[in-house]
């Protein structure tokens, strides 16, 4: 392989236990720790392990997102890949979109394989990689748990409700990466340091001219409903008992 | 008046349950008429099965080799070729519809609503956004046709009773070569599906081995009841990972939950807040799982869990 493109998003971090505005108009993202999406890190951890493996020559880090992106591509460089490009939107962009650009980067670049996160922890879509495949008339295999490459074509082990899943998929293809793909890699200062003069082009969201189609509008946010605290119980006899009174044993 | 296709999910011998939760979510929507549509090797048992399902009025059955196991490159294409006048088209958001519908989108050019959690019109859905931190209300555009995924644990089940007609149809699609289908390691399927099982039993980081969590089976036997497990059981290898419960596992709806060892991180209560009676064991009397329980009990697990079985068994 020559290339993996890697698609990194910038979303608030998944310790930060996100609350909905008062006013109903979105969730509170002001002065919240953002980061690399979790899963996003694991896609580019394979690709470098790939690439460590001497199966492909270079990583590429996308982000799709404001100029503060740039942040997680640094991250993203600091771990290392080879270079980034930040597709610069000061809107919102949705899953669509965002496989239409991505697509026009695959046809300036010609990857062999692009690696996504299977979701983004702050929409939950799970869309972005199967659309992109889609457009692209490529294979995907979602929810990747393991990856072999043979030549020009790739086992693919897939996290799947019933178990695990394998199906064998053509490259380039779009990869999916589920949780247990590999455990990302902590970033060392130096590397940080390195990562300054790697490059990072930053491309406008206009310029890539994708055609958006009628956008889902998103018209109220709330919080959900919240359960109440219920009884607290001493022992096993109580417990049963409760349960008793319920109707559930 | 809408017209909804829903992609039925099956093993090749029986429909999975949230075939019926998406056509109860189909139903939803106002002045409907539902169709549901079977790829198969094999398909006309499945087809009768899903005729009898209350609220459907038409099945179609799409028999060919290539649709014995469901791989989303090859299904997309044919759904998109029957997309037709429908304004829905609705699939599950189980690991199945998960893969398939954004691919079904995209061809068709749309936006798809993930995670569909209540109806408010024809063109009107809540979800979830942030692990359920926030619910949406999103509203699709006219025109064009509404992709959808169903949140299976925000809809029961559709009972019987129904008598839809029933047609075997073809689809003229190109299906792609470039992938396949290898083999399938499914979990042991003597216990109930944890996604459809009126109880489960979870297990967490505090049963720290896979030889302990045999208390968890064992509890889950005495119940009848499905077993799940936190995301850092699973990490720790104490169980696979189709056990997994939570944002990024599986969501769930039982009428009991039983969380045991279970400290109740965000990631986790995700994947339970439809349940119907959530109980919580823990030694933790802090652990945030118990905010959210409605009955708690702090104490050892390892003695607790052993006298409730045989409480239970007695």
């Amino acid at each position: 392989m020559e290339k993996i493109l890697v698609g990194l998003k910038r979303v608030v971090d998944y310790n930060v236990r996100v609350r909905v505005k008062s006013d109903g108009s979105g969730v509170d993202t002001d002065g919240v720790k953002m980061s690399i999406n979790p899963f996003d890190e694991i896609a580019l951890e394979e690709a470098l392990r790939i690439r460590e493996r001497g199966e492909a020559k270079e990583v590429i880090v996308v982000s799709i997102g404001t100029s503060e992106a740039q942040q997680q591509l640094r991250t993203g460089l600091a771990m290392g890949a080879d270079r980034a490009i930040l597709v610069e939107s000061t809107t919102a962009v949705d899953p669509l979109t965002s496989a239409k650009m991505f697509l026009k980067l695959i046809e300036k670049e010609n990857p062999d394989l692009v690696i996504l996160g299977k979701q983004a922890i702050d929409n939950d879509n799970i869309q972005t990689g199967q659309m992109l495949a889609a457009l692209w008339g490529r294979p995907q295999a979602t929810f990747a748990s393991e990856l072999v490459f043979d030549g020009n074509r790739a086992k693919v082990t897939r996290e799947v409700d019933i178990g695990l899943e394998t199906i064998e998929i053509d490259l380039p293809a779009v990869i999916t990466a589920d949780l247990r793909l590999n455990e990302p890699r902590y970033v060392k200062l130096p590397d940080i340091m390195k990562a300054k003069k790697k490059p990072l082009e930053q491309i406008s969201a206009a310029d890539l001219a994708v055609a958006t189609v009628n956008a889902l509008v998103e018209s109220a946010y709330e919080p959900p409903q919240q359960r109440q605290k219920g009884i607290m119980v001493s022992d096993v006899p109580e417990l049963v008992a409760a349960l008793k009174d319920k109707g559930l044993v | 008046m809408s017209k909804v296709l829903v992609i039925a999910e099956h093993d090749g011998n029986k429909l999975n349950a949230s075939t019926a939760k998406c056509v109860a979510c189909a139903s939803g929507i106002p002045d409907s008429e539902i169709h549901v549509v079977i790829f198969a090797s094999a398909g006309e048992k499945l087809a009768a099965d899903a005729a009898g399902l209350a609220s459907v009025d038409k099945v179609m059955y799409v028999d060919n080799s290539s649709n014995e196991h469901a791989l989303a490159a090859v299904l997309a294409p044919q759904i998109v070729s029957l997309a037709g006048d429908y304004t829905h088209i609705f699939g599950p958001s189980t690991t199945f519809g998960k893969d398939l519908m954004p691919r079904v989108a995209a061809l068709l050019d749309v936006n798809q609503i993930s995670d569909v959690m209540e109806v408010i019109g024809s063109h009107s859905f809540k979800r979830p956004i942030y692990a359920g931190n926030a619910i949406l209300t999103v509203e699709a555009p006219e025109g064009t046709a509404v992709v959808a995924t169903v949140r299976t644990a925000s809809y029961r089940a559709v009972g019987n009773g129904g008598a839809a007609p029933v047609e075997q149809i073809t689809v003229s699609a190109d299906l792609p070569q470039h992938t396949r289908f290898v083999s399938l390691q499914a979990g042991k399927s003597d216990r109930p599906d944890l996604q459809t099982a009126s109880k489960v039993v979870s297990g967490g980081r505090a049963l720290a081995s896979s030889e302990n969590f045999e208390i968890i089976f064992r509890l889950a036997e005495a119940l009848g009841a499905g077993v799940g497990a936190s995301r850092a059981a699973v990490d720790a290898g104490y169980v696979p990972n189709e056990l997994q419960v939570g944002q990024t596992g599986k969501i769930i709806a039982p009428d009991l939950y039983i969380a045991i060892g279970i400290s109740g991180a965000i990631q986790h209560l995700t994947g339970i807040k439809d349940a119907g009676t959530i109980v919580a064991i823990n030694k933790d009397a802090d652990a945030p799982i118990f905010d959210v329980a409605d009955i708690g009990l702090v104490g050892d697990l390892f003695k607790i869990i052993p006298e409730l079985e045989k409480a239970i068994r007695s």
